[in-house]
């Protein structure tokens, strides 16, 4: 390490990889259902390529955590995006194309992407 | 990228109930089930709350897992890390709610605490300096390097009112100052872990959990001083912390923050480890500075004063881990926010190492003027089995007893001696009623008599004397002129022993005499200990009511002491009795009472 210019590089890069050390309070917390259904329906893909978007993006204010089985099988991988003070949204029959445009859309502008959640899914199941 | 980050105590407390084949089990596992890409496993310092130890922290939950054994790992690995259902029934109980984990924090061990010394512990890996760096290590380092005169970072540490934490409580700001003004063409800085009081690990703690630290104040204060040696004088007791602390000197050596022309600025410093052989005497600075040079660590009178002579015969400021641990973050946040933290005069936080009878032993980080009772009640849980609250011994064996009645004094330096106790390191250890005072002092004072050098007669003779009329107390052979002799001879001790160690050694035999007089009393006139642990004043007996003669007794007693025939009430002969209670514990019908 030749100068500070260096050390601060570094310690930029590192803070990145051990952001999840925190109890944040105002983090996006997006949650993939990974019990044994939704792993047989592909969720572990998902989970991966969601993973690596977020931290190729940078965004330090969202947090990837898994969960059981939220019981609606038939639509699994499902994943659900909490943030403070807004509606849950629950993404369905995700695949990696899928999570990584809300990725980008929601995560990153704040569109929700309205035609994979679980209202339009069920919306078109009826009709 | 990893999604979530296993970690795991390495302290020597969780190490010592298998810490060290939890983490391994769970490399197995997690490879096992293929999550080796996207779990990682740190093994980091000590959380503090070493009684519930091992201890590990699954981020990004912040699942709190307590007493985790070998066996649990496999339920971990699948449910939590695979499936992600948190284990709830390894839960830290107090973070257990209806229907979400409590953060840590919001516990009544933390909540109460503010972490400035022992912020990184527990949170960072310590062989990682990259973990270290994210955290604004040597960030510093950098900031004095690149922006401070030397004289500012003097001031700045002056200003912050940081007091030594090893017990003496002296501005450490001043003895930077004495030491930048001292002439000579070769200064030292130097870190005195020689820590010895029984009970105390907070330096342990910090040198294992966040090694760094040590490193980038040393050199702060090298810079700050003129000097570009340093040597960190520690415990070869303690093998975790030598071992982490040497790989991160290492490490701070390979990637250019110890040697040549540090950061680009043309400041060199270097440092090494001495190991001590365990002398609690080497603690004191001019035995720990002469056992550096070589010789046999006994202390010297002072002056000339360390800042001026020092480590072979050079200007050295040495310090005690836990201030070096406060001096990074008085130089990035500054010495206002310092000052904010706190009372008067004594300014910052302390770390105390809870012991003795209570909930939750461990380390504690308070600001200075938490009161005795949030510390023993509210952090460290009350006392376990509904036993009432004694006393309070802060210091080791330089400290005093504080009574109940002080439970609500705010501690910090002056505080603790005006009522007859001293901060020293930190150790706290809490007795109930079934601790007897004299017993405490006596076990004190036989510490100082095997710790003495003896260079000085005061304390080489003294403390001796000291230990053997205490001794006769115990035995119920003494007299009331015993107390009044005792106490001449502490003040006797205390102003001409040579070094600190007899100087202070004399205190928890003045501070129990003055607290807990009626308990020496008792011991002389009565020939009774109060809290039945003075074995030679107790009297074993079978209550001829209560026993129905099932010899039990009679065979576990290894002397021989307990007679009578079957089905017949038993009898002890208390010429042979041992006092070990052991008829006792075997007893089915409570009918061996103690006297």
């Amino acid at each position: 390490m030749k100068s500070l210019a260096e050390l601060q590089a570094l310690r930029d890069q590192m803070k990145d990889q051990m952001g999840i050390r925190h109890d944040a309070k105002d983090n996006i917390r997006v949650v993939v259902g990974m019990a044994t259904c939704g792993i047989a329906a592909g969720a572990r893909p998902v989970l991966q390529r969601l993973t690596e978007e977020v931290a190729k993006r940078g965004l330090k204010n969202v947090t990837v955590a898994q969960t059981g089985c939220i019981g609606i099988c038939q639509y699994e991988p499902v994943v659900e995006v909490f943030e403070n003070g807004k509606e849950k949204v629950t993404y369905v029959k995700m695949t990696e194309d899928k999570i990584a445009q809300v990725v980008a859309e929601h995560l990153v502008n704040g569109n929700p992407i309205v035609e994979y959640t679980i209202g339009a899914a069920q919306a078109e199941a009826k009709d | 990228m990893y999604r979530s980050h296993v970690l795991v105590c390495g302290g020597t407390g969780c190490t010592s109930s298998g810490s060290d084949r939890i983490v391994r089990a769970l490399e197995n596992n997690i490879k096992s089930v293929g999550l080796e890409q996207e779990v990682k496993v740190i093994r980091t310092g000590c959380f503090g709350l070493c009684a519930l130890g091992p201890i590990m922290i699954i981020y990004p939950e912040g699942a709190f897992y307590s007493r985790v054994n070998v066996d649990d790992v496999p339920e971990i690995v699948e449910e939590h890390l695979l499936k992600g259902r948190v284990v709830k029934r390894l839960l830290y109980q107090e973070t257990v709610q209806e229907d979400t984990v409590k953060s840590l924090d919001q516990t009544d061990f933390y909540k109460k605490q503010m972490r400035v010394a022992l912020k990184n512990c527990g949170v960072i890996d310590p062989e990682n300096i990259n973990e270290y760096i994210a955290y604004d290590g040597y960030a510093a380092l950098g900031k004095v390097l690149t922006e401070m005169t030397p004289e500012e970072v003097i001031k700045t540490v002056k200003d912050s009112g940081l007091r030594g934490r090893g017990g003496g409580g002296f501005l450490t700001g001043q003895k930077w100052s004495f030491g930048a003004a001292s002439k000579a063409d070769q200064k030292y800085v130097a870190c005195n872990a020689d820590e010895g009081d029984p009970g105390a690990f907070m330096d342990r703690s910090i040198l294992e959990g966040d090694p760094h630290v040590i490193i980038e104040a040393m050199a702060i204060a090298a810079y700050a001083i003129g000097a570009n040696h340093g040597f960190v004088y520690i415990r070869a007791e303690y093998p975790i912390a030598v071992q982490r602390l040497q790989h991160a000197i290492d490490q701070a050596r390979e990637v250019g923050l110890l040697g040549k022309n540090i950061l680009g600025t043309g400041f060199d410093f270097d440092m090494e480890l001495r190991l001590g052989a365990g002398a609690f005497v080497c603690g004191e600075e001019t035995a720990l500075m002469t056992s550096i040079d070589g010789k046999r660590g006994e202390p010297r009178p002072r002056p000339p004063f360390p800042t001026t002579a020092g480590i072979f015969g050079k200007p050295t400021v040495l310090n005690n881990v836990e201030t070096y641990a406060n001096i990074p973050q008085i130089i990035l946040k500054g010495a206002e926010w310092f000052r904010s933290i706190g009372t008067e005069k004594s300014k910052g936080t302390k770390v105390f190492a809870l012991g003795g009878k209570i909930h939750n032993t461990g380390l504690v980080e308070v600001p200075m003027g938490t009161t005795l009772r949030e510390i023993v009640e509210e952090i460290g849980g009350g006392i376990p089995g509904g036993k009432k609250f004694k006393a309070a011994q802060t210091g080791g064996p330089s400290g005093g007893c504080i009574p109940d009645k002080y439970l609500d004094v705010p501690i910090d330096y002056d505080n603790l001696i005006e009522i007859g106790s001293m901060m020293g390191s930190g150790g706290l250890i809490v007795m109930d009623e079934d601790t007897c005072m004299v017993d405490i002092a006596k076990f004190y004072l036989e510490f100082t008599v095997d710790e003495s050098c003896g260079k000085c007669t005061p304390c080489r003779v003294g403390t001796k004397r000291l230990y053997e009329m205490l001794d006769k107390i115990s035995k119920g052979q003494g007299t009331m002129e015993d107390l009044d002799k005792m106490e001449d001879l502490c003040y006797y001790i205390k102003e001409n022993s040579l070094c600190g160690l007899g100087q202070s050694a004399p205190n928890p035999v003045l501070s129990t005499l003055k607290y807990f007089r009626d308990e020496y009393i008792a011991h002389i006139q009565d020939k009774r200990c109060p809290a039945g642990v003075c074995k030679e004043l107790l009297q074993y007996a079978i209550d001829p009511q209560k026993c129905r003669g099932c010899t039990l007794c009679a065979k576990v007693c290894p002397a021989g002491a307990i007679t009578g025939t079957v089905k017949e009430p038993h009898v002890i002969d208390p010429g042979k009795c041992l006092k070990c209670g052991a008829c006792m514990e075997k007893c089915r019908f409570g009918a061996i009472v103690r006297k």
